[in-house]
This record gives structure tokens, sequence and C-alpha cells, in this order.
């Protein structure tokens, strides 16, 4: 492989704690290295921005709700739509791109992880169908388990070992990274068309709450030790006064200390916190309350959390939640689809605007932003739009602009329809804060890869790890308009993945070596489970056990699989 | 003594049964049985075994008899008629791998064809329909474990999807459904006196072609308003007892075919379908499912909804993906001489598009591939032959209920036989060369499942 040399850019690397000192990044046979010989080919990045590739925590990309999106919604190609150049793939959509455009489009930002948030087990094909043909970047996705019969059963009796042995079987079944939650209890409840809005309603027919579900996956996701954490998605998501749904989510995980050889330190990661930090009770005393979320979160250390910004734009909502987009297509009487999967799930999808002149999706807007500016530790705090729920991905540049200038957000405030009253029903006009260069790396970066339990691999610019490195055209000692840092951000002057060149000037030149992240977890041999396995197979899915799970092949060519041994 | 191969999925219908087992020769060269399938879908892997199966492509000459060509000429013949056509129409791919598929799409990128699937005679009308007002749906397991209320309209499975019953909908017992068909209440609404017809616990006999009229009147029912004394040829007494059954479901669920996606109204029919079913979600809950035919048109649809963002009718003729359903249909493009070529894979237009389209496909440079001989392959200039997906080579198919499976190999094809992710891939790397560019290249390392 060749050798790169990245000279002179201010670098930005929470991993080596370099907060914009002038340093040459050297690259070598796809890692950071200390040197590189005389042959290596230099990129002059004076003036310029220099980053680690950027790691996405919690995005919906790939997968059977995402697809169906796209196909249920011609009218998101309207615009945007590419043909392809250079060797590359045509691409197309804008709320949910295909899988090429979401590949380059990523890369172009500097993006070179993707995490995708939702996988139902039995649609895992699907998914890793769709990510083997997603260019450049490496991706893992996260199987949904807060409302797996196996699951409620096994917690209901208190069984933490044959949960965690359960777990074990369905990411190997699956090749998945990480533990789902979504709506816990309330996903298998809207299989009779009901709800759990609170932590401790019922589930129908299982006779367990949501508190016992997220309480005996987390303690069965560190019983295994695995990279990431319980990642959740609480009930109750996007109603007035649910901030107090997800501060009894929150408590739920007191107490627990972080068991992994990853260098992880949270328990429980908190999604697109955005939707769940509203006050009021009903929409037209809806109002913010990031301050009482985020003192919690900034008081909680075994507590990561991201944004979810909204970016005002029409986008297409989507989650493993199908209670929540039943009521959404109530209250906006847009299109609704809706997948519920047996003994694992549900999905619903419905289109949404998210329009500055409705005082409601404004306050929404404010409140994102207002969680990261609150953020006190920007190692806990990851920026995300929920892409596509919040707004497409693609948006990430105009959030970090927010973020970093006041100028552009009282911009966007004050020229609201309704500026008045989103005004006093947030805090975001009080908030002088301006995040850095580095803090925009802890939240993008270093920050999202030690929650996921890759901080040895990716977010960073140590030598040894993975040489993902990002350029960005702008100069972080001159002075530049907000409008700049979006263009910075938007189209990457370089990006190397893996150590190959894959954007130059914003232009995707190489297709990558993209590859896909599942975890490999040991347990002891349980024949408990394995036989509750089969009788579940034999008796009440559809599929055959035989055919359930992926296996590598064509579905994964270039795995990356991480060894977890909870054995002992 | 015979081996078994088990769990093997069926590439039929889109049923995707995936209990079969096929007893194949020690040296795995024979099927000598196939259980637990239906007489369609044995019927497919028996006929793999056919004795006087074309095994080598074959190439119409003037007098209308044939000539064996190799696979190279096969091929070469394949290309440059894909290179040097200005809008090739490549339909079909309901019947293969997402793996050949995908590779079908590359060369239709790289050539500026028209990708089309057979959902644009079958279930295309519900993917419109789809687009306009969503779908509220489920998986088959669903429907075993939790329902109680479910109603056929406009569709026989009893013949066309002959497990169906048995294995999802009507008879198994599951979770919550433990009395297995003494707890089902089935709805049946057609035309004709089916034998799934028959079988119904409420049979509503319409007046043929008044589909939307009765799906409109159940949504005035369920609001308790008043209705004409006869719709659609029902008494009002009939369709507020039908009403009353679906409101009171715990859990249903409406399958549909081709009696209400391709008569009068087409998608309009479906969209009051599922705006039925989304009305039904006031009350209880429900769900409605598309009883696809091929047993993988609807990973066409996902390929195609992944790549380029639309399920059938893309036309990449401009280098970029457009959908324009009257526009960019197989049949609006043949009956307007849009298209100068035919290539057609997975599919038999020959047996089911109109004559007038059958015509213009015979008098068009035109390949197909297909294992059998096939109306289409009468017709067609060159006649590749192929392996079976789902007999002699693997490959992810998607169910009715879009989820995805990974057919089985059970038998070696005969000696020498190419397969369609094979015979694709030679093609697409012709036509790249032909094009004077490098092809546009898979985006990853995908691997071509083969022998």
């Amino acid at each position: 492989m060749a050798e790169y040399l990245i000279k002179n850019g201010f670098v930005f690397d929470p991993v080596t704690g370099v907060k914009g000192d002038k340093k040459d990044i050297a690259v070598k046979d796809g890692k950071i290295v200390d040197s590189v010989s005389s042959s290596a080919k230099v990129y002059d990045a004076s003036g310029k921005t220099v980053m680690a590739g950027a790691v996405e925590v919690h995005a919906h990309v790939a997968g059977p709700k995402v697809n169906e999106g796209r196909n249920y919604r011609p009218e998101d190609k309207l615009f945007g739509t590419r043909a392809g150049v250079n060797g590359m793939r045509t691409t197309g959509g804008f709320s949910i791109p295909t899988t090429f455009k979401t590949g380059y489009a990523y890369a172009q930002m500097g993006y070179t992880v993707v995490m995708e948030a939702a996988m139902p087990p039995l649609y895992a094909r699907h998914v890793h169908e769709e990510i083997r043909d997603t260019p450049i970047i490496d991706e893992g996705a996260f199987p949904v388990f807060g409302n797996n019969w196996f699951v409620l059963e096994y917690l209901k009796n208190n069984e933490l070992e044959n949960t965690a042995a359960y777990i074990s079987w369905l990411l190997r079944a699956t090749k998945g990274y990480a533990v789902k939650v979504v709506n816990p209890g309330g996903t298998e409840a809207w299989a009779w068309g009901l709800n759990c809005l609170s932590v401790n309603d019922p589930v129908p027919y299982f006779d367990i709450t949501p508190a016992q579900i997220v309480k005996g996956l987390i303690e069965a996701n560190e019983y295994l030790g695995l990279p990431h954490s319980m990642h959740i998605h609480a009930n109750n998501l996007g109603n007035p006064g649910n901030y107090t749904t997800t501060l009894d989510t929150f408590r739920l995980n007191e107490g627990f200390k972080a068991n992994n050889r990853f260098g992880r330190e949270q328990t429980m990661h908190h999604t697109h916190v955005q939707f769940h930090s509203y006050g009021g009770d009903n929409w037209g005393n809806f109002e913010s309350k990031s301050d009482a979320i985020m003192d919690y979160v900034n008081a909680h250390p075994n507590l990561t959390i991201d944004t979810g910004n909204v970016t005002l734009d029409e986008t297409t909502t989507m989650t493993a939640d199908g209670p929540f987009e039943h009521h959404l297509t109530e209250l906006n009487h847009l299109k609704w689809a809706n997948v519920d999967v047996e003994l694992e799930t549900a999905a619903g999808i419905v289109p949404y605007v998210y329009s500055p002149d409705i005082k409601v999706c404004a306050i929404q807007w404010a409140i994102g932003l207002e969680l990261a500016l609150l953020a006190k530790d920007p190692m806990r705090c990851f920026i995300t739009t929920d892409h596509p729920n919040a707004g497409p991905f693609t948006r990430y540049p105009r959030i970090i602009k927010w973020l970093m200038s006041k100028e552009a957000r009282e911009e966007r405030l004050t020229t609201f329809k309704h500026a008045d009253k989103v005004i006093s029903a947030t805090h975001l006009h009080g908030l002088d804060r301006e995040l850095s260069f580095y803090e925009i790396a802890q939240m993008t970066r270093a920050g999202p890869a030690k929650a996921l339990g890759l901080m040895g691999t990716y977010g960073g610019l140590a030598p040894g790890m993975d040489a993902d490195v990002v350029v960005y055209d702008i100069n972080p000692e001159a002075s530049f308009t907000p409008d700049q840092i979006e263009q910075a951000f938007t189209a990457a002057a370089l990006v190397i993945k893996t150590g190959v060149p894959v954007v130059e000037n914003g232009v995707v030149i190489n297709n990558g070596n993209k590859r896909t992240l599942w975890v490999d977890a040991k347990v002891n041999e349980n024949p408990q489970v394995l036989r509750d396995v089969e009788e579940k197979f034999l008796k009440y899915y559809s599929v055959s056990l035989n055919n359930y799970e992926v296996k590598g092949g064509h579905y994964i060519p270039n795995p990356y699989a991480i060894e977890v041994d909870a054995t002992q | 003594m015979a081996k078994t191969v088990t769990d093997v999925i069926c590439p039929f219908c889109g049923t995707l049964c995936d209990d079969l087992e096929v007893q194949v020769s020690d040296d795995g060269t024979k099927i000598l049985e196939v259980y637990n399938a239906c007489a369609i879908g044995a019927e497919k892997f028996l006929h793999s075994q056919a004795k006087d199966r074309i095994t080598r492509p074959r190439m119409q000459q003037e007098d209308g008899s044939y000539k064996e060509v190799s696979y190279d000429d096969a091929i070469e013949y394949t290309a440059q008629m894909l290179a040097n056509a200005k809008k090739p129409l490549m339909y079909g791919w309901s019947s293969t791998s997402c793996e050949a598929q995908s590779v079908g799409h590359e060369i239709a990128e790289t050539v500026g064809g028209v990708v089309d699937n057979t959902a644009t005679v079958c279930h295309g009308s519900s993917l419109i329909a789809i687009q306009d007002v969503g779908i509220p749906s489920c998986t088959l397991g669903e429907i075993k474990n939790r329902a109680d209320v479910v109603v056929f309209w406009g569709c026989n499975p009893s013949h066309a999807h002959p497990r169906h019953l048995s294995r999802y909908s009507i008879f198994p017992r599951g979770f919550f459904t433990g009395k297995g068909h003494k707890g089902r209440k089935m709805i049946v609404v057609d035309p004709r006196n089916t034998d799934t017809m028959k079988m119904a616990d409420i049979g509503l006999q319409l007046e043929q072609g008044r589909d939307y009229e009765l799906l409109s009147a159940l949504r005035v029912a369920f609001r308790g308003e008043d209705l004409p004394d006869v719709v659609a040829g029902i008494s009002k007494e009939r369709i507020f007892e039908a009403a009353e059954v679906l409101k009171n479901a715990r859990f249903g669920v409406i399958f549909f075919g081709m009696g209400v996606t391709q008569t009068l109204g087409k998608n309009h029919n479906i969209d009051e379908a599922i705006m039925v079913t989304k009305d039904l979600n006031e009350f209880t809950k429900f769900s409605i499912i598309a009883m696809r035919g091929h047993y993988n048109v609807t990973g066409s649809g996902a390929v195609l909804g992944w790549q380029f963002g639309f399920p059938f009718a893309t036309d990449l003729s401009r280098g970029f993906a457009r959908y324009n359903p009257g526009e960019t249909t197989s049949n609006d493009l043949l009956r307007r001489d849009e298209v100068d070529a035919v290539f057609v894979l997975g599919s038999d237009p020959g047996a089911h598009f109109p004559i007038s389209s059958v015509r213009k496909i015979a008098r068009l440079p035109s390949v197909a591939v297909d294992p059998h001989i096939t109306p289409t392959t009468e017709i067609s200039k060159l006649h590749v032959p192929v392996a079976f997906v789902g007999v002699e080579v693997g490959g992810c198919c998607y169910r009715m209920d879009n989820g995805p499976s990974e057919s089985r190999k059970v038998v070696e094809p005969p000696e020498g036989m190419m397969t369609d992710a094979e015979f694709l891939s030679r093609v697409r790397d012709r036509v790249g060369e032909l094009k004077g560019k490098a092809p546009v290249g898979s985006p990853s390392t995908a691997q071509v499942q083969g022998a």
C-alpha cells in the first residue's frame, strides 16, 4: 500500500489531545504511523483543518424500512439525481438516498464509519445487502431487542444468562453490532394497536414493564462486555411533556458500571434526545426541557446521548416505534407505511415537513441545538439528525455551522414566522456558547468512536489507528463566515479511508475498501436457549431455523468481526 | 442410497415456502423426489431434470430453425446488441436472484437501458397505490400468530399460492391463534365462485369491476353512515355485516391479487383497499399484503429501490434513474416503438404481454435468458438457457412480505451450463469494453455466486 503525508495542517484530535497545532499526519499500509519514507505522496494541508474520519453513531441508512421509504416516495428523487461519472454509480434521493449516494455523500463530508440504527433481525439479509452496496464507508447494524419475545420472556423471569446467550446467538445470526432498544414493550403492544407510554406500562400478555426490559438489557449487555452499550430510543417519543419519561428512562441506568475491554465508559446510550425533551402538555404550550435533560446527562458519566437535530427540511420519518408513526400519520395525514415483524419488532414510515413557519418545528430545531450547547462533556454528546427522521445526514455541515456560530443560529431563530413564541419556549436565545473545532471533533469523531467501543481503531489520529484522515478547507486561525464553515464540512478537501484516498476536492474518486462490522460474542453453551430457539422457529416463526442465519459470503464480502469472550 | 436436502426454498411463487425436502442421487446430479412442495413447486424442481432440456445457447435462423452456439458467442451477441442499442429494454428479473438482478442493473447503467420487472403487468398498480397512500402491513408470521380475520380480495390462493392458507393465513396454529382455522373468520371477495370462495365464512361475490364501489361502501359502513340497498351487487345488510366483522377483529389482514390490480380501476382499487385498512386501524389492528406472483419479483423491486429509488419501470437511458409508469413501463415503450432491443431474463412476456407488444419484441433484436423453452424464447433471436436459480444455484430472494431468504442449490446444473449471474457478469465486462469505458463496477467486492 502507498504512503501518504498530510503536511502542515491544523490538527484537531481529541485522542492525542492536539488542539489545532500544526502537525503532519503520516499514513502507511492503511494505518496512522509516526513517520513515512521520502517516497510518500505529500498532501499540503497548510491553512486547512485536519481531523480523523467522522463516526456516525445512529442513522437509518440500510434495510427494509429505508427501502420502503425510497420505493414509496418517488417524489424524493425529484431533485438531486445524478448520472454516474468516473466509474462511480448513478445517485439519487434527498431524505432517503440510494445506497450509492449514501456512501458517497457520507464520504464527501469526511465520514468513514456509519452505524445503521435499527435492523429487524428477520430482515438482516436485506440490511446486509444494502450495506454491501453502500460504497466506501465501514458500517455495522444494530439488531432490535426491546420487543423481542425471547427477551421479554427471559427478562420477565429474571434470566440474565439466558438473555445474554440469546443476544450472543442473535448477533451472530444477524451479523449485528449492538443491542438496540426501540420503544421497549410499546412496539409489541402495537401489534394489538396499543402502546406503552411510560416505563411502567405493562406489555400486553407478556406482563413485563419497559423498565424491566431496559434494566435487563443493560445488565445482559455488560454481562457480555459488548463494545457498545445498550442503545435506546425510549418510550413516549415525540409527545409534549415526554421529558419526564426520558428522565425516568435515564434513571433506570443508575448504578450500572461499564464492563468491557474496549474503553467504553457508558452503560446506556440514549439516541435522538431532541425528540424526548419536550415540556408542556399540548402543542399549544409545547416547550423545551433541554435544560432538565442536560442537567441529568451532565451529572451522570455512565450515560451518552446523541442529539437528533431538526434541520427544517422535508424528510421521511421511519422508526421501529410503530405506534409513534401511526400517531404521526393521524397528525399530518401523510402516507403511512407500517410493517409488524413476527416475534421481533415493527416499523413505520411517514413523510414529514419540518416547516420554519410552524412553531413546534422551530422549537424542535432549537432543542436539538440546545442539547449540544448545554453538554458539559462533548465526549458524551454526539451530533446526529437521527437520519432521516429529524433531517437528512447531508445537513450535518449546517448543524455544525449553527453550533459553531451564534450569529448563524440567531439569524435563523429570529426570522421564524413565530420567532417570539419560539424564543420564549426555548433557551437557545440565551446561549452564547460557540463550539470549537476541537469540540466538533469530540462530538463527531472521538466521542462516538469511544461510545461504540471502537476507540482504538476509529475517530483519532494516533499511530496504530486506522488511517481515516480528513482535510477540510477552512483555516481555524483566520476569520471565516458561518457559511464557510458549512461549505468546508460539506465537501472535504481530502478524505483518506483506511489508507486509500477516496475524496479529493469534494469529489469521490474511489469506491474504497468497505467493511462490515459485527460483534462475535462467545458465551458458554446454553442448551436451554438453543432449545427455546428451536421451539420458537418450529411453532411461531414463518421461516425455518436453518434459513434464518445470515451466513457471510455475498452478504458480507468484507467482514470485520469484533470478538468478545464472555465464556468465563 | 439417496441423500435428502432439507429446508429448501421453493423458487416458484411469492409464498416462498422454505420447508421443502428434496431427495437427490448420491452423486448430487439428479433430483429423485420433492417433499412438502405444492404441485407447482414440485414440478419446478422436477422439470429441471427433463431429458430434453436445452443446455446450450441457440440462435434462431432465417427459416425459424435453431442453431446451437457457444456461450462465448451468446455473450458477444448479447453485449453487442445492448451496447449498440440506443435504448434497450431489459425486462423480467422476477425469477432470478438479487445478485443477478444487481449485475443486470450495472449493465443497464452502462448501456442506458430501461429496467422493468413483472410488476409492470401484475402488482405495479399496487406499487403506485402505495406511493399514493402508503401501506400498513406485516410479515406472514404475524398473520399466523395473531390474525383472527383474514380477507382474500381478488385472489385465489387455493390455486395460485397453494400453501399460503396452510403455512400462514388460515390453518396454522400460532402463538395467539391456538385454534387454527376454527378461530379465524375468512372473508373472500371475488366475482368468481373460486375454490377459495367456497371455503369462506363470508363470501362476497360482487359484480365484476365493482371493487372500488364495494371498498368505498365498507368505508361508509365503518362510519355508520347509510348505504344504497345494493352496492356492487351486494346487499347493504351483508356489507354492514362484513364491516362489523372487520371492525371487531383482534388482528386482521387483507390479501389482494390481480383481480383488483389489473381490472377496472387498477391502482385506484388498491388506494381504496389501503384506506380501508388504514380506517380499520382506528378500531383495531389491520394489515394489507399483496399476493406477489413470481418468487423474487419482490426482490427485484427491493434491489431497484436501494440502487435507484424506484420499484419498477426504471429508465436509465439518460444516465440517471427516471420513473414514470405509463411512459417508462415495458408495454408502453414497446407499443410506442421507444426501445430498439429487448433483453429478457427471468420472465415470460411472450406469454403474458398483449399480442401487440409481443409482435414488437419479435421484430426487434432480442435475447431471452431462461432455463425453459417459453413463448418468449421462441420469438427471440437468441435463447440462452441457464441453471435454475433455487435448484442448481443459490441466491437471495424476497417473499411477498419483503422477507429475504437465501435459496439453496440442491443439484449440479448440467455440465458446462452457466448461471444467470455468471452470464450477466460476462456480458457486463464485455459491454464495458465495447463502450470504451471501465464497467461502472460494483462498489464493493460483492461476489457472484455460481457453479
